[in-house]
């Protein structure tokens, strides 16, 4: 394939996916989204039977970074076309969230295999120290803060590490359910983190850009919610790139070998518990970061956003996508926090269904919507 | 007189009560083809673990080059260049041959953040040169097997995976090799084959000292240099495969004979 129609075919995939999605967000009949429901599976089974899914993933191979700036840019243009719905920016932006604390679990989980039924306690984490760091330390820039709230998050996940170190499966998943509740627990009985009522947060402001106001005119005006989707986008995009790099290096394979068999990887030098810890670590300051936006964005956080079945959804987004496949996390996340919003039917039986797809994809399909292929270290070859 | 790589003195590992290995005096000489048998339950893989810092032994002590090294984790024991495989394989299935042979490589692999992350220009030369190695050390083995570098482990056949799985130990260019069984669930042709293929690398690698279990007596006879029997966590015999074969403990042994 020459390089140029490498690009189109690229550029194609992007304009067809921003049209899929802006439908998504911007139609709100349940009938009009029921319609795109059926179309888009038909759509994307014939263009597998026309072998342009290959073609197209061949191509992503060829051309990953190429790949990833297009998508990035095609949500900047979903952004701007959806500029003046509050509502589907707001759900945009929880989606850009998700999938961001999504390849922190895809770190622990996909990579290290370290179980977190607790995403939402470090996501949480992340929007109190946004929370109250934005209001004591106010000659501090916002983005800093975002970045330490990250770090807070990682810091308090570390007293979950032994323990975590000293068990195995579903000991260890217990303790992370254990900590998301005392996490919650605790939030509600502590009147210097506001209490069951919680805390207001003050909006971002960064390089002098105060979020609160309206998008500027001269940018073609618009929500204030445009420049929270913005930031969460270039959140993703980092997060995504680094867990893509890791994923393509030897502390990638390292994780994978821990995951597949850690006394096969001791006894050719691959220290277990570094990785576990390194994995971990990393994965809860990815959620940190999440919640921070989060936080800054709804401008009012509380015990009640954090719940288990916040961090169950979030499970299920990586096991829904594929699990190890840093891709697919976005695309499950989408579905997963846009459809119940879609279908107020479903929305109360939300947990409900969810319970019901966990089980379809553990049944028929273990690998997930994208399953994880081989390490790609590099473009091209090499794998 | 030979040199001594790995000593064991009165090594004993303990289940509970059961003693699975009993006071084992044992001596590896550089270069040599070591044959490991006895009767199923008679403590080979359990001395292997123990060895591998995988067990703690209870009593004795293991010295590599008149060095204690007893109870060491297994990533020192690797860092020592002691390396094995298993009886059941243990590959990463899901990961690529190449991956799974780096993964043996860890002692050659820079782990830093830098240079994994960032400079990621020096980072595809260190890959370039992983490449190589692990295609020349395939080829070695087989031709073959050396075209499937970026296919998954769960795609060969048996045989391959055997091979895979010698190859991740010895890539690392160990000077102990242990190797657990490895013509479980091969055909005689094709543990011959195994065979011949580890024969050649010795005479590349002299220095390198081979600890074998296998059931397959005529295999042993054929490449070890000399034997040790195990029965209930104890040796029984030691020798020339054919002295050993003879004696009468070993018989009984190994066909209950009295």
């Amino acid at each position: 394939m020459s390089e140029l129609k490498t690009k189109l075919v690229l550029l194609l995939g992007v304009a067809l996916s921003v049209v899929v999605l802006y439908g998504f967000l911007y139609l709100e009949r349940e009938w009009e989204i029921g319609v795109l429901l059926v179309m888009v599976p038909l759509g994307v089974y014939f263009l597998k039977r026309a072998n342009a899914l290959t073609y197209y993933q061949h191509a992503a191979r060829e051309m990953p970074r190429f790949t990833w700036i297009s998508f990035a840019l095609g949500v900047v243009v979903l952004i701007m076309l959806l500029r003046h719905e509050d509502f589907a920016l707001l759900m945009l932006t929880t989606v850009l969230l998700y999938a961001t604390v999504s390849l922190g679990l895809t770190i622990q989980f996909g990579f290290a295999g370290v179980v977190n039924f607790a995403a939402i306690a470090f996501f949480g984490i992340g929007a109190y120290s946004m929370a109250i760091l934005n209001q004591h330390f106010l000659h501090i820039p916002d983005l800093l803060i975002i970045f330490f709230s990250g770090a807070i998050s990682a810091l308090l996940g570390a007293l979950l590490i032994l323990p975590i170190l000293r068990t195995r499966g579903h000991y260890a998943a217990l303790i992370t359910i254990a900590f998301g509740i005392l996490f919650r627990t605790f939030l509600e009985v502590n009147d210097v983190l506001g209490g069951p009522q919680g805390l207001r947060v003050s909006g971002l402001e960064i390089f002098g850009w105060d979020f609160g106001n309206s998008f500027p005119n001269e940018l073609g005006g618009g929500s204030f919610y445009v420049a929270y989707a913005i930031v969460a986008l270039v959140l993703l995009a980092t997060v995504y790139l680094i867990t893509r790099l890791i994923e393509a290096s030897w502390l990638g394979l390292n994780m994978d070998s821990v995951r597949l068999d850690e006394v096969a990887s001791a006894s050719f030098g691959i220290n277990g518990p570094r990785w576990k810890i390194t994995a971990f670590m990393l994965g809860n300051c990815f959620a940190g970061f999440a919640g921070a936006v989060y936080a800054a964005m709804y401008g009012f956080i509380a015990p009640a956003s954090f719940n288990l079945s916040d961090s169950l959804l979030l499970v299920s987004i990586v096991l829904l996508g594929g699990i190890g496949n840093p891709v697919a996390v976005i695309p499950a996340a989408f579905l997963i926090v846009v459809l119940p919003e879609k279908f107020q039917v479903i929305q109360e039986y939300r947990l409900l269904l969810f319970g019901i797809v966990v089980i379809l994809i553990l049944r028929f399909r273990p690998s997930g919507l994208m399953p994880r292929g081989l390490r790609q270290y590099f473009a091209g070859r090499f794998g | 007189m030979r040199q001594t790589v790995l000593q064991t003195k009165e090594l004993t590992v303990s289940f509970g009560g059961l003693k699975a290995l009993n006071g084992l005096d044992f001596q590896l000489y550089e270069g040599e083809f070591l044959g490991l048998i006895g009767p199923n339950g008679s403590g080979k893989t359990t001395f292997f673990n123990a060895l591998t810092g995988i067990y703690r032994p209870a009593a004795g002590s293991v010295l590599l080059h008149g060095n204690d090294i007893t109870g060491a984790p297994p990533t020192k024991i690797y860092a020592y260049g002691i390396t094995r495989t298993f009886q059941r394989l243990r590959l990463a299935t899901s990961l690529s041959v190449l991956d799974n042979l780096i993964i043996g490589n860890q002692r050659n692999l820079n782990l830093g953040l830098w240079h994994n992350i960032f400079n990621r220009k020096s980072f595809k030369r260190r890959l370039q040169e992983q490449i190589q190695i692990a295609e020349e050390l395939l080829s070695r083995f087989s031709r073959d097997l050396a075209v499937h570098l970026f296919k998954p482990v769960s795609s060969l056949s048996m045989i391959d995976r055997r091979r895979v799985e010698v190859c991740r130990a010895l890539i690392s260019e160990p000077k102990i090799l242990l190797l657990d069984e490895p013509s479980a669930g091969m055909t005689p042709d094709e543990t011959r084959a195994l065979m011949d293929e580890l024969q050649d690398w010795r005479a590349q690698y002299p220095t390198l000292s081979i600890i074998l279990i296998e059931h397959e007596m005529e295999l042993i006879n054929k490449v070890s240099d000399r034997c040790v029997v195990l029965n209930y966590g104890e040796k029984i015999a030691e020798g020339r495969y054919s002295e050993v074969s003879n004696e009468p403990g070993v018989r009984a042994a190994y066909l209950g004979e009295d």
